[in-house]
């Protein structure tokens, strides 16, 4: 039986159960291997203990963890709190960042439903009413003309009815991350509305007013990163005996010596890695700085706070924490006086620090900030490094990055990388600024708590996840190695993640890794067989 | 009743200037924001137009000459505004109804353009021209409206974000042009014709006579046109800012002087924001927030 679609008034239900439960059966079909409802990965519901604790009376999962107030007292003073953090997003003082697309959004939407259809969540999950796009939209929109212009009856016959209380406010916190922040969405709307920015916005309010974020991307991600320097937790003394052991490593797998130059002041090129890298694939800064050191770069690291971690968590969530750490990239590089930075494999450390950041770095802080994906092509292309393409012979496949892509415009030089290098190079459809979120966007890719990364690799990812497997069509066979290229390491860490839930690299040897590693691994003057096809 | 019109359509078109200048103005005297660009950019390099590349794919793009490439928005932006391109693109059952609707409107706005320059030329030469822009105009706006109308009504996807005045709003569409088409066609004999009307309105001659029907759809039609710029379907101002302001903002910040002040004058705004980690309490700027860590001090 079809079920009932939620309706907006019932984010307000008081009612201590989940709006929807997703069932395998009721999500978008997947091509073979997970091509029945019964070959897919088996979902738990959330725990009764977490139902217990905690907000999570959305959709039986929970991103944001939020303690259930106690008494009705609490719950009208966290309401209080989000009317006031409302009126906040729409006063210049406080949210002059985003003020005038919020605003065009709020007061500009036709509701015709155009966007719906490009996105990925919203249709992975079968066209589940509450993920569409323009649903915590049209709640902040009603919320918008009731509370903060003040609307009366005209008015709610106009833009439409809404009540405000606690589970309202609960719900749309959950709701607000259950958002990638692609904006392909926004790419399709005729008007310009945009409905990503609506969920970054209310994340904001939320953080901003409320003090409220999931603990992995506030407490683990930008706090720790000001703190230490890294959102890894490692120190800059940490974090230079870790490049040593890689140095070392990669100059014994590739015959050739690697060291990695530190606080090189005057340098060309301040390298910024996102730190993830260090620790979960050190074949990838390893790499970097083979071929950086091959093609004659003068370039360096920083061990200067968040000097060696590009990632910026409040792109997210917090325009402060955001500022915070995009200020601390540029005064490493000011301090080093270098000529440019040049950001790793890491989408969201790109659009951070090159795109948004652009407008909050003044004076001597604006550094130019460039990609390496340019960097790349540029020494691929003019042939400073010796290439055998027939080292990469087998099937690869390209993903867009969202931040690099379609909110940067970066599409074409990782392209002539890889069709360069890797003769089997093949496209997923639909690609380039057209991409579909791999999924972990916005900070899902480390946001695990109770049963939240089955509702990502289910949903989120699972346009991805079909996009990958239809990329391999016609050679699924285990018998041929297979890789996804990913020059981002949230994609990155989604992906490898999803390929372990689903067994693809068990049942088919799909593999997953960056770009720099199948240069190298072309590389005429490494020793052959660079990249492992190995699980990891 | 001929001056009751004529003061009515006046009156509208006075609101309807004004409200278009505040909304205009209203959002773009809002502050400078950071930049939130959506690709393509049709102002890019036009070999990177084709794929939606921005500058960024260029080693040292700080150091090349910027280029500005007009044509590319003029491209894009002609086939967007007469044609609905882009909703021909991602929905197109919707287009199918739309675009009659929009085309139906701009035929209407051709036709009022045509009457006023015969008005002041002094011919009747376009008589045909504007018969026929009027005509269909009319024809096309109720036809879109009433399948817009069906679809918002039928539609289980419009259902949560429809509200009564989306309803209304249709439904005013269909009866404002209906009344006009109706009203010019069943006119009779003694209706001196649409020039006439015009050239009355324009020199306040109240002796034309007007027909009922007619009358009235002129002024539900001036109500209509004063309605509009309070309500969303505005977007014809917003959607000059939605694109050149927001998806295609792409000015880096070097160099420009002009810029430079603005972001310099949002750094001294002075939030408000509540959290604790934030550290505002209303006199602290922006730019000292931004340098504050909320983290030093606190335990490693
Ligand atoms: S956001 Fe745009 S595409 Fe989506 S419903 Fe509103 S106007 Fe239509
Ligand atoms: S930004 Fe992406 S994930 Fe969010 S609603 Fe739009 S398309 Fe869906």
């Amino acid at each position: 039986m079809k079920k009932a679609p939620v309706r907006l008034d019932d984010l307000a239900g008081a009612g201590k159960r989940p709006l929807i439960h997703l069932e395998n059966e009721d999500l978008m079909s997947l091509p073979a291997p997970l091509d029945h409802p019964s070959k897919d990965h088996n979902w738990p519901p959330l725990s009764a203990q977490a139902g217990e604790k905690f907000e999570c009376f959305l959709d039986d999962t929970c991103a944001v963890s939020i303690p259930q107030p106690k008494t009705k007292e609490e719950e009208d003073a966290l309401v209080a709190k989000f009317l006031s953090g409302l009126d906040k997003l729409f006063v210049k003082e406080n949210n002059w960042s985003f003020l005038q697309p919020l605003l065009l959004t709020m007061e500009h939407c036709a509701k015709c439903q155009t966007c719906s259809e490009a996105c990925h969540i919203y249709e992975a999950s079968g066209r589940e009413e509450i993920y569409r796009p323009t649903f915590r939209s049209e709640i902040l929109r009603r919320l918008y003309f009731k509370y903060v212009k003040h609307g009366g009856m005209l008015s709610s016959w106009q833009h439409g009815a809404i009540t405000l209380n606690w589970p309202l406010v609960a719900r749309l916190i959950e709701l607000s991350y259950r958002c990638n922040l692609c904006r392909r969405c926004a790419q399709t709307c005729p008007i310009g509305v945009d409905n990503g920015l609506v969920a970054h916005e209310l994340r904001k309010l939320f953080s901003q007013e409320m003090g409220i974020a999931p603990k992995e991307i506030h407490d683990n991600g930008s706090m720790l990163q000001l703190r230490v320097g890294s959102s890894t937790g490692m120190n800059s003394e940490v974090v230079k005996d870790n490049i040593e052991f890689i140095d070392e490593d990669i100059s014994e797998k590739a015959g050739i010596h690697v060291e990695t130059p530190w606080d090189v002041e005057g340098a060309d090129v301040l390298l910024i890695h996102n730190a993830g890298e260090i620790m979960a694939w050190p074949e990838n800064p390893g790499a970097f700085a083979l071929i950086l050191n091959a093609a004659g770069i003068k370039w360096t690291l920083s061990s200067e706070i968040a000097g060696y971690d590009s990632i910026n968590y409040g792109l997210w969530y917090d325009d402060a924490q955001f500022a915070r750490v995009a200020i601390k990239h540029a005064e490493a590089a000011k301090k080093l006086k270098v000529k440019k930075i040049v950001l790793g494999e890491c989408g969201h450390a790109h659009k951070a620090l090159s795109v948004i950041a652009d407008r909050i770095l003044t004076g001597d802080l604006n550094i130019p900030r460039e990609s390496s994906m340019t960097l790349l092509r540029d020494i691929v292309m003019s042939d400073r490094i010796k290439l055998d393409p027939s080292r990469n012979d087998f099937p690869v496949t390209l993903h867009d990055p969202c931040n690099l892509v379609r909110l940067m415009g970066v599409v074409e030089p990782q392209r002539e990388i890889v069709r360069k290098i890797c003769p089997k190079f093949r496209e997923m459809e639909p690609h380039g600024v057209d991409n579909y979120c791999c999924g972990g966007g916005s900070g899902f890719a480390i946001m695990s708590g109770h049963n939240f990364a089955d509702w990502r690799f289910h949903v989120s990812g699972r346009k991805k996840i079909e996009q990958i497997l239809n990329a391999f069509a016609n050679c699924t066979d285990a018998s041929i190695p297979k890789y996804v290229c990913a020059p981002c390491s949230n994609c990155k860490g989604m992906i490898r993640d999803m390929i372990a839930y689903y067994n693809l690299w068990e049942s088919n040897r799909i593999h997953y890794g960056g770009l720099v590693e199948l240069i190298v691994n072309a590389m005429v003057d490494v020793k052959p067989g660079f990249i492992d096809w190995e699980w990891r | 009743m001929t001056l009751a019109v004529y003061v009515i359509i006046y009156a509208a078109a006075l609101v309807f200037l004004i409200a278009s200048v505040v909304r205009a103005v209203r959002y773009a005297r809002l502050p400078l924001h950071l930049r939130w660009e959506l690709y393509p950019v049709p102002h890019e390099e036009p070999e990177r137009v084709k794929h939606g590349g921005s500058y960024f794919e260029k080693v040292d793009w700080w150091e090349k000459p910027t280029h500005f490439n007009w044509w590319g928005e003029v491209k894009f932006m002609t086939p967007e505004m007469l044609f609905l391109k882009g909703l021909w693109e991602f929905n197109r059952s919707l287009w199918f109804r739309s675009f009659p609707f929009h085309f139906g409107l701009y035929l209407v706005l051709a036709t009022i353009g045509l009457l006023i320059a015969s008005v002041l030329i002094g011919t009747s030469a376009l008589h045909a021209c504007y018969m026929l822009t009027g005509i269909a105009g009319a024809a096309l706006t109720v036809a879109g409206a009433l399948g817009l109308l069906l679809r918002r009504l039928t539609d289980p996807n419009l259902k949560n974000g429809t509200t009564p005045a989306d309803i209304f709003n249709l439904v005013f569409f269909v009866v404002v042009f209906g009344l006009l088409a109706a009203g010019y066609l069943t006119a009779g004999a003694s209706f001196p014709g649409m020039l006439v009307l015009v050239h009355g309105l324009l020199t306040f001659n109240v002796s034309v006579d007007i027909p009922l029907v007619l009358a009235a759809g002129l002024v539900l039609g001036a109500l209509l046109a004063a309605y509009i710029p309070l309500t969303h379907m505005s977007h014809f101002i917003a959607k000059y800012f939605t694109y050149h302001s927001i998806r295609w903002d792409d000015a880096p910040n070097r160099g420009d002087v002009r810029l430079a002040r603005r972001i310099a004058a949002n750094l001294t705004y002075r939030p408000t924001w509540a959290a604790p980690h934030i550290g505002a309490d209303g006199k602290k700027t922006w730019a000292e927030i931004a340098t504050t860590n909320p983290a030093s001090g606190t335990k490693k």
